[in-house]
């Protein structure tokens, strides 16, 4: 029975909330990623793609909750996800028409790609907290819980509560779907090859007859899908504010600069890897343990590693053992 | 744009009136606020009841030989400690006889050590809580209308202890602010004899609190405070422990009382308390009519502090019948404290009227003002229970 409860309290605050959270933070470094194989430049405005995309869902999601349409026990955020999407893309296409395309022109040098996503990131920033506020909004509604703490503890007579909410069950289902579409596109279809062609030899690509503004426009739309779903994951599991989904961007390179700037894959393992080490290194042991070990061996402290202050030290800890020993990290991305 | 006009020309007239009869003197007082930046939300209305106070006193032609008080506006930038400095700086050059501000509490350390003290200026600061203030060097120049933290922290105790709690866990934003209000709840909550499990600071504005969470849940407790905002990481917290199921009641001091939470948070968050700076004295009532018909909204935190702010300067100079910081600085603890007439808001003419005459009055103010120790306000609290969705309050510490 106490191995039971042990094993329940661990997944209750360690591993359901680092599956959500590596979910959210692995779509996110999976367009980060993308960007930077097919356009070559880290994407600074990437946080800011993600907050642009989840306010328009959230503008749609206000918009049916005012026509009284809802999805059920689900979030009506899910309907209108497919509308913050399309405005996302239109967004990302103009940014790139006007601004990225100049640069590429003039084969300019990949920091001053770097440079100018800078620039699109502030513009975006000032967009989105122009038209929807710098507040907090949630959106989130339909049933809030797959399981309840409480009535998993009357269920099971355990003492610990297990709590899964719908969001994170959503989150890890869109993501387990939206990856698999993702590499479906990427290896079956001609787009994808042609995508995968030009990422890894732009010259042999334009050779072979690949239209470039066909599969950089192809990139900036997956890029914009990818980016609203991953918000509006973020934004349902937490809740929406422009300066969060801009810090993120911190979280979301050291994923993919983790797993190898450039390898899809490396993104996925990344996210992980970044979420799991926060909240496990800085965890405190104190309350599984008591239930583990025997009545006097009880611990007094909290037997945590360090604490919750550093948990970002951590995460960028790794990032850099990696680099120093895998320059162009775990699933062998681009160097950086 | 009809109202506009309206006060536009009101102003005017107000301003014209006092001219005639007041070009005696002239007193200026700096209102050093942090319009810009964290708490520009609130710096309006603490502004507008610093400058009410201001107008009452000129209106009524009662200050010294009917003098005219001017306020000037400067900006803090609450956190960056060289615009507040050089801020405070062209204030003294502009000759101003004492300040309003500063607002929070890092700022208005920098200012007392790099503009008051080597200037002699008399500042008096509506709303910086930080108890390491308290036993900051002063020379007698520096007094606050807001109580320290540290008595929030007993406060918070005795509330604790009569509500039967053992063992608290307990989370602070990592600032100035929230640790030294950590500190105080956990010494004092400690010397009553309860047990705090665990100490863990939150970061704000970021996504994920589930390592903090988890962390408390680990050391457990009876309930968790949040020394935090109610709109930053204070809220991520308490979402993230409701929905994990780590905790059912929490602990809200100060940062953490406001509409939006019961709110966001919904009907799990009934049944938790905490307590807020806020008294029931009539003074209260008043000024926020006062405010009322001037167009803004004097029960914003820290709006009535600045009031009496503003007020204590100008009753003190009256009492040293001088507008030299050097003279009237002295007399602040006077005018604040008993014994004497009891002045609330929109007595100020009273106030100077019976100073005039030689006799002692005790300030009252929008906030019960009462003056201890290095000259901070003594702090009575409201503390507040969440029920049904909505912040009551309890009763009055």
């Amino acid at each position: 029975m106490d191995v039971l409860n042990a094993i329940v309290a661990l997944t209750n605050f360690v591993m359901i909330p680092a599956v959500a959270y590596g979910s959210q933070l692995a779509l996110g470094a999976l367009g980060v990623t993308l960007i930077y194989s097919i356009l070559r430049f880290s994407n600074f405005a990437h946080g800011d793609t993600m907050a642009f995309g989840t306010m328009m869902t959230i503008l749609f999601t206000w918009l049916f909750q005012s026509w009284g349409v809802s999805f059920g026990p689900l979030p009506t955020a899910l309907l209108a996800l497919p509308f913050g999407i399309l405005a996302a893309m239109a967004l990302v296409l103009v940014t790139d028409r006007t601004v990225y395309r100049f640069y590429r022109d003039q084969k300019a040098k990949p920091v001053v790609f770097v440079m100018v996503s800078l620039g699109v990131m502030f513009m975006m920033n000032g967009l989105v907290r122009f038209i929807i506020g710098p507040g907090d909004q949630r959106f989130a509604d339909g049933e809030r819980f797959i399981i309840k703490a409480r009535a998993f503890k009357e269920m099971t007579g355990l003492r610990e509560g297990l709590a899964i909410k719908t969001t994170q069950g959503i989150t890890v289902v869109t993501a387990i779907v939206v990856v698999a579409l993702l590499f479906w596109f990427l290896n079956r279809t001609r787009t994808g090859k042609s995508m995968r062609a030009y990422s890894d030899n732009e010259d042999l690509a334009l050779l072979s007859g690949i239209n470039p503004e066909r599969v950089v426009m192809y990139t900036w739309l997956i890029v914009a899908t990818l980016a609203t779903i991953a918000g509006v994951l973020y934004g349902l599991d937490k809740s929406f504010k422009p300066f969060t989904y801009f810090q993120l961007l911190l979280p979301i390179f050291a994923s993919a600069i983790v797993g190898g700037l450039g390898s899809p894959q490396g993104a996925i393992a990344g996210g992980f890897i970044i979420a799991f080490s926060e909240v496990t290194i800085t965890y405190a042991w104190k309350k599984v343990l008591r239930y583990l070990m025997p009545d006097n061996l009880d611990p007094d402290g909290l037997v945590q590693l360090m604490s919750t202050d550093y948990k970002f030290a951590v995460s960028f800890a790794i990032l850099i053992i990696v680099l120093l020993f895998k320059p162009t990290g775990l699933f062998k991305g681009k160097s950086v | 744009m009809k109202k506009l006009m309206m006060a536009t020309a009101a102003l005017a007239l107000t301003a014209g009136t006092s001219y005639a009869g007041g070009h005696g003197k002239e007193v200026k007082l700096g209102v050093l606020f942090g319009f810009t930046g964290p708490i520009e939300s609130l710096a309006p209305a603490m502004a507008s009841g610093a400058e009410l106070a201001m107008e009452e006193v000129t209106k009524s032609g009662m200050l010294l030989d009917s003098a005219t008080v001017t306020p000037v506006r400067a900006d803090t930038g609450c956190i960056d400690n060289g615009l507040a400095v050089a801020n405070g700086e062209k204030l003294v050059a502009e000759g101003v006889n004492g300040i309003v501000g500063g607002d929070c509490s890092g700022v208005t350390g920098a200012i007392l050590q790099n503009v008051a003290i080597p200037n002699g200026m008399v500042m008096i600061s509506p709303s910086a809580t930080s108890p390491g203030l308290s036993s900051m060097e002063d020379n007698g120049l520096f007094f606050r209308t807001a109580p320290s933290d540290a008595r929030e922290g007993q406060v918070m105790a005795e509330i604790l202890k009569e509500r039967g709690i053992k063992s608290i866990a307990l989370t602070y934003t990592n600032n100035d602010f929230g640790k030294g209000l950590a500190d105080a709840i956990q010494t004092s909550f400690e010397a009553q004899g309860g047990e705090v499990t665990i100490v863990a600071a939150h970061e704000d504005g970021k996504g994920d609190y589930s390592a903090e969470v988890a962390s408390l849940a680990s050391a457990g407790g009876d309930l968790l405070v949040v020394a935090g905002y109610l709109d930053q990481g204070g809220l991520g917290i308490i979402q993230s422990s409701l929905d994990s199921g780590a905790f059912d009641t929490f602990g809200l001091p100060g940062g953490m009382i406001g509409d939006s939470l019961p709110t966001n948070v919904g009907p799990d968050l009934n049944g938790s308390y905490g307590q807020i700076a806020g008294s029931d004295s009539a003074g209260a009532e008043i000024y926020a009519n006062q405010a009322k018909d001037l167009g803004f909204d004097g029960t914003s935190a820290y709006s009535a502090e600045s009031y009496d702010a503003a007020a204590l300067i100008m009753l003190a100079m009256q009492a040293a019948n001088s507008k030299d910081p050097a003279d009237y600085g002295a007399k602040i603890m006077d005018v604040a404290n008993a014994p004497g007439e009891e002045i609330n808001p929109g007595e100020l003419g009273k106030a100077l009227e019976l100073i005039k005459a030689g006799k002692d009055i005790n300030y009252q103010g929008a906030t019960g003002v009462e003056l201890i120790g290095p000259g901070e306000s003594a702090g009575s609290y409201r503390e507040i229970e969440v029920q049904d969705g909505k912040n009551v309050t309890v009763r009055f510490r």
